[in-house]
Formats: structure tokens, C-alpha cells, sequence
């Protein structure tokens, strides 16, 4: 059940083809194509009710698609029950078994495949050391902490060495510092083992951590399947730019077009000039996209800026809410038309303290490069 | 523990006494009273007279009576029931129809609740009101129809000479099948729901867990959903067994007379023989019986509540 060994380099671990599943009259998945190398660690990302879920629990076995392909090193595996895949799932809430100890717990899969004894003890002791949680062999599931629940149930679903494991939004019960201090270690543990993880969540953040490629669900569909870096500078709509991160958005029509430049004039900043986006722009409505960041902020109008057309894009307003985030600051900038935007600057110094308060008048100006055409 | 719980357990401390002591001031006035006499009147000897035993407690008849009247207290109905094979068979009688009674109920019972927690949320309902509807209706009523189904010339045999299944009428009533029918037929119910309880309420994704590691349907069942419906079993089969050691109704309207169950017994020292005394000390016996399992019930529970904490 080694990962994948023996594929034709160019044939994906996985293959999903136009995977479709309804619940009544719901339609949890519609029609989803995805393929998904060795070795990968992918996410599907979405709001709740995305349907990436139902595609998960398609791959584990426990729904079955009313239409489409699910490909496992070339096997159609989607009639497959799920004890006779060779995927294994780490699931939302761990479902560890509290009448079994933890060693019980990680043989349970270990023991269904036959192996002998001493083969299990090994495996057992190996999981172990891999999630860190030796000495704790003999405890029951309520006498650990919410993390060592977390590490059991990632070392029971990968006992079996399985060709693919599914991971069921498998940080979302911890708190803030120990998830993002798990998050590594799952990348930690993917890379060692070279296996194929595919994670589902709802937290941006958490996809983008840990994952070297996201695909972003939304009502049944997949919307984009791009690195973490594709999807934030990106992205492909502008459902996507708002869902993943912050960002500013300007509605208005295309006034010219030059040298890979786009005019756009809006409603509420007036003129702007973005780069022209990859996929050409086809309506005449469009929206300039901008991620806060990437807006910079000054009390006076910059004389001088490296590049000159950098400050092609020139909007003043009066800031009405600083929020001080430690690592940056966030200023909510009230144009003239009455637009509010957010820029966001990194404090890299521990002085200049509160400079611009509320009240202020400023400057932001942002680079043509940095700004993203959608379509709605 | 938290401010709050430390709050709360000071706000609670009056009325949570006084709640925790009521139940034991009835258990004490309806229950350990009650069984003060039926304990009394078992050591006693039964005499032709108003009440039917003796001696009798006179606390206006002085010291000196009171101590004798203690003096003439005895085991001699206790020597009785062990001597005397009629106890001993209905004892054994009792405890094997209801060991063999409860089986039964907890085979057909379990996958009756079993299939009830895995039914859509919206029929789970109204499977419990179709378990709790013949509770609506008077118990001795529903014997009574049995035997109408059951008798010579009843619905039952109707039927089958009606189908050419047997071509003159069968014994069903007055038999071992009928009274083992009447039993799992009238507690079917205590044996469902609590079982229904313990499944309905556990994780779904237990089972899936189960199956993603490999285990068929048949390993997940044995290996995952009973373990963990135990429980539920504990209590189903408590609550059955113990009122069927006692059953006296079912096997006196639907069993044959040839043995009898304990409940029989008493009634016939009861209310035939008039013999207070030992029908007396047949019931402290049987008490203490099934104290047994109730003790046995009572220490795996604290076990677990002990896990779980």
C-alpha cells in the first residue's frame, strides 16, 4: 500500500471526473474534475455548505457519486465500499473509539489487515514516536488532552500506511496556537512519509499554511485550483479575492486600453490604472481589486517614488479606524466619495507609534502591477 | 474548577440538600418500612387468628412482653423454603425463565432499536410512539387478547387450519411458548428503549471511523457498536429480568399449572394457604436475589462514571 508506487509519471494518484452527488434536491457536489499528483498536499477550501465535505466523504466511500469517475491509481474506486479502500480518513472530531486505549485504538486498522502480532506492536510503536505521544499506550481517549486526541487520531489514520488520507477539517477543535503549531507538523509528517494528504477546511489561513495546492469550492462547484501564492494574487473571481483574505474592490467600466494597461473609471476612486489581466477582460463592467497590504499610505502626497508610474494610482481620504494588529496596522480610509477602503502597513519599527491617527488626513497610492481586473 | 462552578455550588447547597434527601425519606417511609414488616412477619408463625401470625409487637404490653415476643421470633420459614423442594423448583423456575426470557428479548429488542436509531431523524418519532403505543391500553386487556389468539378455537388456529397448515386445531395456550410469547411480548418495550437511548445517541462517525479502517459491516458491529451500546444493554436487560423473576400474572393466565414461578408460589401462600409468614419469607428471598444483579449493575456503573471522570 505503498504511495504511489509503480504510477506512470505522468498519471495523477488521483482522478475525480465530473463527480456529481445530490441529497434530494440538494446539490452537494455538481460536477467536480480535480486530479491529484503523489505526494501532493492538497486542500479543498470553501465556506460550510460548499460541498467539500460530500467530496470528501465520495472519497472515503461513505456517499457514493450519482455520476462521475473517482480514479485511485487508475481503479475506479467509487462504488468501492470503504472498507476496501486503500484511503484512510482522520475525521472531524478524531471519532476515536472511547471504549478502546489509545494503542487499541491505532492496532484497530492494523489488526483488520491481518498483520501479525509483532508487526503491529512495531507499527503501534512507530506511530507512536511519529506523533510524539509515547508512554501514553494504555490511556482511553477521555483521559488525553484535546491535543494528544488530535495526534491519535492522525497516528490511527495513518497506521495503515494508506495510498491517500483524508483529513476532515482535522485542526478546526483546537485553539489558535496549538493549531498553527499542528498545522507544521502535519506538513512535517506529510513530507516525511511522502504520502498524499487531502485536507478539507474552511479557514484560508490554514489551507494556504499547510497545503502546496487549494482548490476553492463553492455551491457544489469547483471555482479555482491554484497554489496558495496563484489563488491570494490571483485569484479568479471576485467571490474568490473576498473569500481568500482581505481586499479592496472597485466597480466600474473600462474607459481605454494602452500598452498592457487598463483605465479603468470608477464609481468611488475615480480613474485607475491596473495591468492588464492574463485572461483578457471581455465585459465592459469590471472590478479593480486591490489587497490591502499592498496599498501604501503617507500624510503627504510622495514628490518623488522609485519607478514614477508606481503612483499612478493616487486616492486621499480622511482615516476613520486605526486597528493595531502587532505585527501590522490596519487603517480604514474614508475616500471622498464616501468609499471606505483598508490598507494595512507592517510595523517594522517599534517607535511611530499611532502616526496616523483618526482624523487625519492621507495619501494612498498603489502600483498599477499590484491591482487585479475580475469580472463579476 | 472555575469561579462560576464554585458560585453555583454555594447557590445550590440549601435546596440540592434538601432535593437529595427527599428520595431517601421515601425510600425510607414506602419502601424500608413496608419490608420492616414483611421481614417481621417472616420470622413469625402463622396462627389461626386476626392477623394470621404470631407473635404480635404490643408496644402498650410493656418490656418484659416486647423482649418476648422478640424471643419468639424464628428462621423455621427460612428452614422451610430450602427443604422443600416446591421453593427450590420455583426459584430455579423463575430465574430460568427469566434468564431465558431476556435473551430473547434482547435478540429480537436490539436490532428492533438498532434499526429505529438509524431510521431519518423525522421517523425516529414516530417509531417510539409505535413501541409506546400498546402501554395505552391495559396490560391484563392485552394478556387477555392472547389468549383469545391463542385458545382452542382462536384466531391462531383459525388460521392455520384456514391455510391448511395443520389439519386440527394445536395446543398453543396453557404452555411454556405461550407464557415465553406473553413475557417478550409485554417487555419488548423496556428492552427497546433503553437500547434505542444508548444507539441513537452515539457518534455516527464511530462506525465510519470503523469502516474506514478496514472493518467490514459485521467486524464494525461487533467491534464498535455493541461495545459501546453496553450500556444500554445493562439497563434493557435489568429491566426486564428483574420484574420477569417476579412475574406472576403472565404464566398464571398463559403457562400450564404443572410448575410454577415464584410469584405463583407466593400468591398461593398468600391468598390459598393463608400463611403470612412463609409467603413472607418467600418474598425476602427473592429480594434478596435480585439484589444480586442490581449491585452488579450498580458497580459497573460507578466503574464507568469512574472512567469517565
Amino acid at each position: 500500500m505503498e504511495g504511489g508506487a509503480g504510477l506512470a509519471p505522468d498519471m495523477p494518484l488521483l482522478r475525480i471526473e465530473g463527480v456529481a452527488k445530490s441529497f434530494g434536491s440538494f446539490r452537494a457536489v455538481n460536477g467536480v474534475s480535480l486530479d491529484i499528483r503523489a505526494g501532493e498536499f492538497f486542500a479543498l477550501l470553501g465556506p460550510s455548505g460548499c460541498g467539500k465535505t460530500t467530496l470528501l466523504r465520495m472519497l472515503a466511500g461513505f456517499e457514493t457519486p450519482d455520476a462521475g469517475r473517482i480514479l485511485l491509481d487508475g481503479r475506479d474506486i467509487a462504488q468501492v465500499l470503504p472498507h476496501q479502500r486503500p484511503v484512510n480518513m482522520m475525521f472531524q472530531n478524531y471519532a476515536l473509539f472511547p471504549h478502546l486505549s489509545v494503542r487499541d485504538n491505532i492496532a484497530f486498522g492494523l489488526k483488520r489487515a491481518r498483520l501479525s502480532r509483532a508487526d503491529i506492536a512495531a507499527r503501534v510503536a512507530e506511530m507512536m514516536a511519529l506523533v510524539k505521544l509515547e508512554g501514553l499506550e494504555t490511556r482511553k481517549p477521555d483521559q488525553l488532552s484535546g491535543g494528544q486526541r488530535q495526534r491519535v487520531a492522525l497516528a490511527r489514520s495513518l497506521a495503515r500506511r494508506p495510498q491517500l488520507l483524508l483529513l476532515d477539517e482535522p485542526l478546526a477543535a483546537l485553539d489558535k496556537k496549538l493549531r498553527e503549531r499542528t498545522q507544521f507538523e502535519l506538513m512535517e509528517v506529510q513530507r516525511r512519509l511522502g504520502m498524499t494528504f487531502i485536507i478539507v477546511t474552511h479557514d484560508q489561513e490554514e489551507a494556504m499554511t499547510v497545503a502546496s495546492r487549494i482548490g476553492v469550492m463553492d455551491a457544489g462547484r469547483l471555482d479555482q485550483v491554484a497554489t496558495p501564492r496563484e489563488l491570494y494574487e490571483a485569484p479568479r473571481s471576485r467571490w474568490i479575492a473576498e473569500f481568500v483574505g482581505d481586499i479592496n474592490l472597485f466597480e466600474g467600466e473600462v474607459a481605454s486600453r494602452t500598452r498592457n494597461r487598463l483605465t479603468v473609471t470608477t464609481r468611488d476612486a475615480g480613474s485607475l490604472v491596473a495591468a492588464e489581466p492574463r485572461n483578457a477582460v471581455s465585459k465592459p463592467t469590471v472590478f479593480v481589486a486591490i489587497r490591502p497590504e499592498k496599498i501604501r499610505l503617507s500624510s503627504c502626497v510622495p514628490a518623488v517614488d522609485g519607478g514614477g508610474a508606481s503612483a499612478v494610482n493616487r486616492l486621499e481620504g480622511v482615516v476613520t479606524d486605526v486597528s493595531y494588529l502587532g505585527g501590522t496596522t490596519t487603517y480604514k480610509l474614508k475616500l471622498e466619495s464616501g468609499a471606505v477602503i483598508r490598507a494595512s502597513m507592517a510595523n517594522t519599527t517599534r517607535l511611530d507609534m499611532d502616526a496616523y491617527g483618526p482624523g487625519h488626513r492621507m495619501v494612498a497610492w498603489f502600483a498599477p502591477e499590484d491591482c487585479v481586473v475580475l469580472e463579476q | 474548577m472555575s469561579a462560576r462552578n464554585i458560585s453555583t455550588r454555594k447557590i445550590f447547597t440549601g435546596p440540592a440538600r434538601l432535593s437529595a434527601i427527599v428520595p431517601y425519606i421515601w425510600m425510607v417511609l414506602f419502601f424500608l418500612v413496608p419490608f420492616g414488616f414483611v421481614l417481621k412477619i417472616s420470622l413469625s408463625q402463622t396462627v389461626i387468628a386476626q392477623p394470621p401470625y404470631a407473635p404480635v409487637f404490643d408496644l402498650t404490653a410493656g418490656w418484659a412482653a416486647l423482649k418476648a415476643a422478640f424471643t419468639a421470633l424464628s428462621l423455621d420459614n427460612f428452614r422451610l423454603l430450602v427443604s422443600d423442594d416446591l421453593y427450590v423448583l420455583s426459584y430455579v423456575r423463575s430465574l430460568i425463565v427469566a434468564l431465558a426470557s431476556t435473551a430473547m428479548l434482547l435478540v429480537i429488542g436490539y436490532p428492533i432499536a438498532y434499526g429505529m436509531a438509524r431510521l431519518p431523524r423525522r421517523w425516529q418519532g414516530i417509531a417510539m410512539m409505535l413501541v409506546i403505543v400498546p402501554f395505552w391500553t391495559s396490560f391484563l386487556i392485552r394478556i387477555y387478547a392472547w389468549i383469545n389468539i391463542l385458545q382452542h378455537d382462536g384466531l391462531l388456529n383459525r388460521l392455520l387450519l384456514a391455510l391448511h397448515v395443520v389439519s386440527e386445531p394445536v395446543v398453543w395456550l396453557s404452555t411454556d411458548s405461550a407464557m415465553y410469547l406473553g413475557i417478550v411480548y409485554s417487555y419488548l418495550p423496556f428492552m427497546i428503549l433503553p437500547l434505542y437511548a444508548t444507539l441513537a445517541k452515539m457518534d455516527p462517525a464511530l462506525e465510519e471511523a470503523g469502516a474506514d479502517l478496514g472493518a467490514s459491516p459485521l467486524q464494525v458491529f461487533w467491534l464498535v457498536t455493541f461495545p459501546l451500546s453496553l450500556p444500554g444493554v445493562a439497563a434493557g436487560v435489568l429491566l426486564c429480568f428483574i420484574p420477569i423473576v417476579g412475574e406472576f400474572v403472565i404464566p398464571d393466565l398463559l403457562a400450564g399449572s404443572d410448575s410454577l414461578m415464584i410469584g405463583q408460589t407466593l400468591w398461593l401462600e398468600f391468598f390459598t394457604n393463608k400463611d403470612w409468614p412463609v409467603a413472607s419469607s418467600v418474598a425476602v428471598v427473592l429480594l434478596v436475589l435480585l439484589l444480586v444483579p442490581l449491585l452488579v449493575y450498580d458497580r459497573l456503573q460507578r466503574r464507568q462514571l469512574e472512567e469517565a471522570g
